[in-house]
């Protein structure tokens, strides 16, 4: 029995999602499949359970062709997919949850034998009376499983299945899963956690920018997995010669959460003209640093200084007037006004006082700053219709001149090469003038080129802070990876 | 087929399904549709009197229109207009009733009280949604509900007549707080400036101001307006605000030009009707005045088909609606052809409100992280 994914293809707007993936998952095995956020898995596996439909390519099943147009295809032809967030109806008892979506009558026997069966052969301890919206993240993804087996499911994808559940539950979960491999069943485990994938996995498949770039059998060295993961890093640290000015922004023993995740004991003094690197895999804690940094999270407790002035508390608008700027990673989503123009936007850059808008010397301006960052459009082109590199440079086009810590979230994410230089030219220029710069970002190259200190966040904390003179890309692949003591 | 063409076509294409409807509607209902469509006409611009009856119609239509239009912009579906109508019109028969003083100063009184019922109603509506958490499309009707309730209180209680309670409203207001009128017909001049020049500014907010484009910005993507440093939940309370003004001056109309009393049914419907008139003019001021007439015409018109062949007059209604319903859904349909051209980023993405007539999505609560 086997799966087999070939030249699957998925483009949404500029982005080639999935770019002729070819995969060949034997059944009987746990298959994970690693990558970084944005490496298209989530894609890959949208597709391969029928909730989206690839744009060109063939899946098989035991050799007969896949056609999946909804879920409900999927799991008929044995494909079921345990979402991060499993979908549970909450209002709904246990025992309705499982019967809802198989087939045929819906009588409370089946459904108890069913629930019996899910207890006897993996430890799933589920009342069938009692309301989902009592269990835990760990049981209602139990129910999941449980459900999905009951439609007969002989392949079962997991997506990020560790995220939220407790140790003891994570336990039963891997025993379940080995067991379920035993019986002849192609798993799939999707994840960006090497221990785990180490732990439970016998088969691997990396994906990055879209294609599978490795597959091995495990065990395999966590450096190989690193670099199919992140690719070969080739940086040096651009020489500087940067006089690095006062502290701007000073955090002491400042813990913050973000939903439901504490990011502990920040303590960190970053001067003018410093660049710091966040590096670490997507949701480490990266994310609530920055947006603690920027005001947009109030710390729990400590100190965040900005300027020689403790913000921590206060609202954005504070930090905006300290000299904080902000750039997000959604450029459309939180960045940048979709159907806004160029105008637009500069005009509400400029702020100012004054009741009517004059749009002729907003057009003006709007024109002098396409040219001077070199924008492909008009001072009439809305947000929407740039293109990413584009977004980009109007967002740092719309940067006020007196940034004293400038914080950014993937900075060059999704953007080519050229464009991707010429933001970090500007960057540079800004250091030059002072500018105290905290950015996040899941290219090691740009970490080891551009920081003069990085940050390594692991599960939430602080692993490790590196000079990047000292450092080494594998050494900081391995610590990204949370292994810290083979880089010690 | 070229841009225009294409254009045209889709606005005909909608209007000729909407009128066949119509058409089969009235053939159902056993009368000659023609005749019928012609007596929508001839009863609502046929003479003076009529002419003036429908303009009398088109202002409150017109003002509640560009008032939603503006909290629209904002990102907010203002259902609560009604019941800012209703207010307005309760505030204005109060300073109807009570103030004395020659005819300019009350009337000027009565339009300031319908702004200041209004802007209350609505601000309601805001601190509910910016600090109660509550969706403006369940606050704004549910204060459409207390608004209603609050002018048949006062009709058959406070206000009652001597000697009668009846629902068919409080006694005339003195001449002095009613609008003057053009020859022997019901139209006022100072209402029809009014609209005028509520629609103009209106237009010019939404086109030249900073206020205008702030609000604009945050109907688009509080988010990002948040992160631009705009306050999302200033610019929607600014933007319920001058839209209770505009439909508060609606109610005072009603009041001053139209009942000369408070009636239980003050805001005429026309709150509702001007989400449609919206609907229809695709959120853009400049398109409100003409389509608000089309409405007027249709709903004055209407009242003849009771009179003349026997049919109800609620079919004026479903002619209007029919209309808007094959307008947007001619909307719906060439969004989808469009975007079966293009490859469509997964639903997952977020797709920022924006004044295309199709999206009849509820605006998404602003969440703002703190």
């Amino acid at each position: 029995m086997a799966l087999v994914l070939r030249d699957i293809h998925k483009t949404f707007g500029e982005t080639h999602a999935n770019d002729g993936v070819n995969l060949t998952l034997e059944g009987g095995t746990i298959h994970g499949l690693l990558g970084e956020n944005g490496a298209g898995k989530s894609t890959l596996m949208k597709i391969l359970s029928g909730y989206q439909g690839a744009d060109s390519g063939e899946m098989s099943l035991d050799g007969s062709r896949l056609r999946l147009s909804s879920p409900r295809d999927a799991i008929a032809a044995g494909i079921g997919m345990l979402h991060q967030d499993p979908l549970v109806f909450l209002p709904f008892t246990v025992l309705d949850n499982f019967l809802l979506g198989s087939p045929g009558r819906h009588d409370r026997a089946t459904g108890l034998a069913g629930l019996a069966e899910a207890r006897e052969r993996f430890g799933f301890h589920l009342d069938p009376d009692a309301p989902a919206r009592a269990l835990t993240v760990g049981e209602r993804q139990q129910l999941e499983i449980a459900r999905l087996l009951h439609l007969q499911a002989k392949v079962l994808i997991l997506d990020e299945p560790t995220t939220g559940i407790s140790a003891d539950q994570r336990t039963t979960l891997f025993a379940a899963l080995r067991a379920l491999a035993a019986g002849g069943m192609t798993v799939i485990f999707v994840s960006h956690k090497l221990e785990e994938v180490a732990d439970i996995c016998s088969e691997v498949a990396v994906m990055r920018r879209g294609r599978v770039v490795g597959a091995t059998s495990m065990p395999c060295p966590a450096d190989e997995l690193v670099e199919m993961m992140f690719g070969k890093v080739f940086a040096a640290p651009e020489p500087v010669s940067v006089e690095l000015g006062a502290t701007e922004l000073c955090l002491d023993g400042m813990t913050v959460s973000d939903r439901g995740i504490a990011t502990r004991d920040l303590s960190l003094a970053v001067r003018a003209g410093e660049v710091i690197g966040l590096a670490g895999l997507e949701g480490s804690g990266q994310r609530t640093f920055l947006r603690a940094c920027a005001g947009l999270l109030r710390p729990d407790c400590g100190r965040l200084e900005v300027g020689g002035q403790d913000l921590a508390g206060h609202p954005y608008r504070d930090f905006r007037a300290a000299g904080v700027y902000f750039m997000p990673a959604g450029r459309l989503e939180e960045g940048l006004l979709s159907g806004f123009s160029i105008t637009e936007h500069v005009q509400l850059a400029l702020g100012g006082g004054g009741f009517v808008v004059d749009w002729a010397s907003a057009r003006a301006e709007a024109e002098r700053r396409i040219r001077d960052f070199s924008i492909k459009g008009d001072p009439s082109t809305t947000a929407d219709a740039l293109s990413g590199g584009n977004q980009q440079r109007l967002l740092l086009a719309l940067m006020p001149d007196n940034v004293r810590l400038l914080l950014m979230e993937h900075p060059t994410r999704g953007l080519d090469i050229e464009s991707a230089d010429w933001v970090w030219t500007q960057l540079m220029a800004r250091r030059k003038q002072g500018t105290a710069i905290v950015f996040s970002s899941a290219d090691l190259d740009e970490l080891l080129r551009y920081s003069d200190r990085i940050i390594v966040f692991f599960a939430g904390q602080v692993l490790e802070v590196l000079d990047t003179r000292a450092t080494s890309g594998e050494a900081l692949g391995r610590l990204i990876g949370g292994m810290r003591e083979v880089a010690a | 087929m070229n841009g225009l063409a294409k254009r045209a076509s889709s606005a005909v294409l909608p209007l000729a399904l909407a009128f066949a409807v119509v058409v089969g509607l009235l053939l159902l209902a056993g009368a000659n549709p023609f005749k019928a469509l012609g007596d929508i006409w001839s009863g609502s611009m046929g003479n003076t009197s009529q002419v003036g009856d429908t303009l009398m119609a088109w202002v409150p239509i017109t003002l509640a229109t560009a008032g939603f239009v503006v909290t629209y912009a904002a990102g907010l579906w203002n259902i609560g207009i009604e019941g800012q109508i209703a207010m307005g019109g309760i505030v204005a028969t109060w300073v109807g009733r009570t103030m004395p003083g020659p005819r300019p100063v009350l009337i000027t009184l009565m339009f300031l009280g319908g702004a200041v019922g209004g802007v209350v109603w609505a601000l309601l509506a805001g601190l509910l949604k910016t600090k109660g958490g509550v969706n403006e499309i369940f606050g704004g009707l549910g204060l459409d509900f207390v608004a209603s309730g609050l002018a048949v209180y006062l009709i058959i209680g406070p206000w009652k007549r001597a000697g009668i309670a009846s629902t068919s409203g409080t006694k005339l207001l003195p001449a002095s707080a009613t609008l003057p009128v053009l020859g022997h017909t019901r139209f006022s001049l100072i209402a029809a400036a009014v609209a005028v020049a509520g629609v103009t500014s209106v237009w010019l907010l939404l086109r030249g101001t900073r206020f205008g484009l702030r609000l604009k910005a945050v109907g688009r993507n509080p988010r990002s307006a948040f992160l631009m440093g705009i306050s999302p939940d200033r610019y929607m309370l600014g933007a319920f605000s001058v839209c209770g003004v505009l439909a508060g001056v609606a109610g005072a109309v009603q009041v001053s030009g139209v009942w000369h009393k408070l009636v239980p049914s003050i805001s005429g419907g026309y709150g509702f009707l001007a989400i449609l008139v919206a609907l229809l003019a695709a959120f853009k001021a400049a398109r409100i005045a003409p389509i608000a007439l089309f409405f007027a015409i249709a709903s004055v018109g209407s009242t003849q088909l009771t009179l003349k062949l026997n049919l109800n007059s609620a079919l004026g209604g479903v002619l209007q609606a029919v209309v808007v319903l094959f307008v947007i859904l001619g909307g719906g349909w060439q969004a989808r052809r469009a975007s079966r051209h293009h490859s469509v980023p997964p639903p997952t993405a977020a797709s920022p409100p924006g004044p295309q007539p199709v999206e009849v999505v509820p605006p998404e609560p602003v969440a703002v992280e703190r």
